[in-house]
């Protein structure tokens, strides 16, 4: 680990990054209240009715920002794995282990906000095309690496049988992202990411919905802060410092 | 008002996407802050059974 920078190290130490997590939650919460609330009240009222969906292309401002939150929350989740693996790092799999349940619950959330979208757009609340099916993968594979990790008694060993999981899953998430494209699907191309020229142009569209997905991943540093001192407790739980803070010494 | 609220015909989907995604949100908050309060209840608790 000679090659890794100073503050690596640091953030590496599980009782300095308790702090951190700790003095950091309340800001990071609030900056994703105001940004969430923002995105809501953008996306709601000022934006303009679409000419297509009218009133139902609103869904997109709690559907994309989920959808998008469930790959980012997937990426952290496996190179966090993949450093746990290859430098042994503890604190790694506590934040891979974080990642998994919120990472759940928003691809469950991507699923449903797009069924939701589904029916009054397509006729149907599910259909079996690309983009749904590998999200639908996602999930599985979120439960896949929590129902792994819960089944391996020792800790150690559960870090790393459900760590290999989530690094072999990372195939999925470009299949996701250009499921779209490769297959002939139901699902609509991508809204933003087309380089250069995203579809939504019209300003008063697009600015709600980046600022409810900033809001979205702020609002999961928020969440991950909060989980990954749970499970630091859990690995280190035998340490001086742990029984410090607990303040019973 | 109304008008707002009734969102041109579509007010049972796009209200309930994002009272869904309400719950979602506020869910996964009291589910980390449990996960870590209880992590701290059993870490106290093997502290103590150590000594």
């Amino acid at each position: 680990m000679k090659f890794l920078p100073k503050f690596v190290h640091r953030l590496a130490s599980p009782p300095h990054f308790y702090r951190l997590a700790e003095r950091w939650t309340p800001w990071l919460g609030l900056v994703a209240i105001v940004l969430i609330l923002a995105g809501a009240y953008g996306g709601l009222v000022i934006a303009p009715v679409d000419y297509q969906m009218g009133d139902g292309f609103r869904i997109i401002y709690v559907h994309v920002p989920s959808a998008w939150l469930s790959l980012l929350v997937y990426m952290v989740m496996a190179s966090a794995a993949a450093v746990g693996l290859i430098w042994r790092i503890k604190l790694a799999h506590a934040v891979a282990a974080s990642c998994a349940p919120v990472g759940a619950w928003f691809t469950f959330l991507a699923l449903a906000t797009g069924a939701i979208w589904g029916k009054p757009m397509w006729g149907a609340w599910w259909v079996w095309d690309a983009r749904l099916t590998s999200e639908l993968v996602l999930l599985f594979l979120y439960l896949g690496y929590i129902a792994l990790h819960g089944a391996i008694d020792e800790r150690t060993r559960a870090d790393r049988a459900a760590g290999l999981l989530a690094v072999v899953g990372v195939v999925n998430v470009p299949i996701i992202h250009y499921s779209v494209e490769w297959w002939t699907t139901l699902h609509q191309p991508a809204s933003i990411t087309k380089m250069g020229s995203p579809s939504i142009r019209d300003p008063a569209m697009l600015i709600p919905l980046l600022i409810m997905s900033i809001g979205f991943m702020v609002y999961f540093a928020a969440v991950l802060a909060i989980r990954v001192r749970g499970e630091v407790l859990e690995r280190e739980w035998h340490k001086r410092w742990v029984s410090e803070i607990l303040g019973d010494t | 008002m109304q008008e707002f609220l009734n969102m041109g015909g579509y007010a049972g989907y796009v209200w309930g996407a994002f009272g869904l995604t309400t719950v979602v949100l506020l869910l996964n908050v009291v589910l980390a802050r449990r996960y870590h309060r209880q992590a701290a209840i059993r870490a106290r608790r093997r502290h103590g059974s150590l000594s």
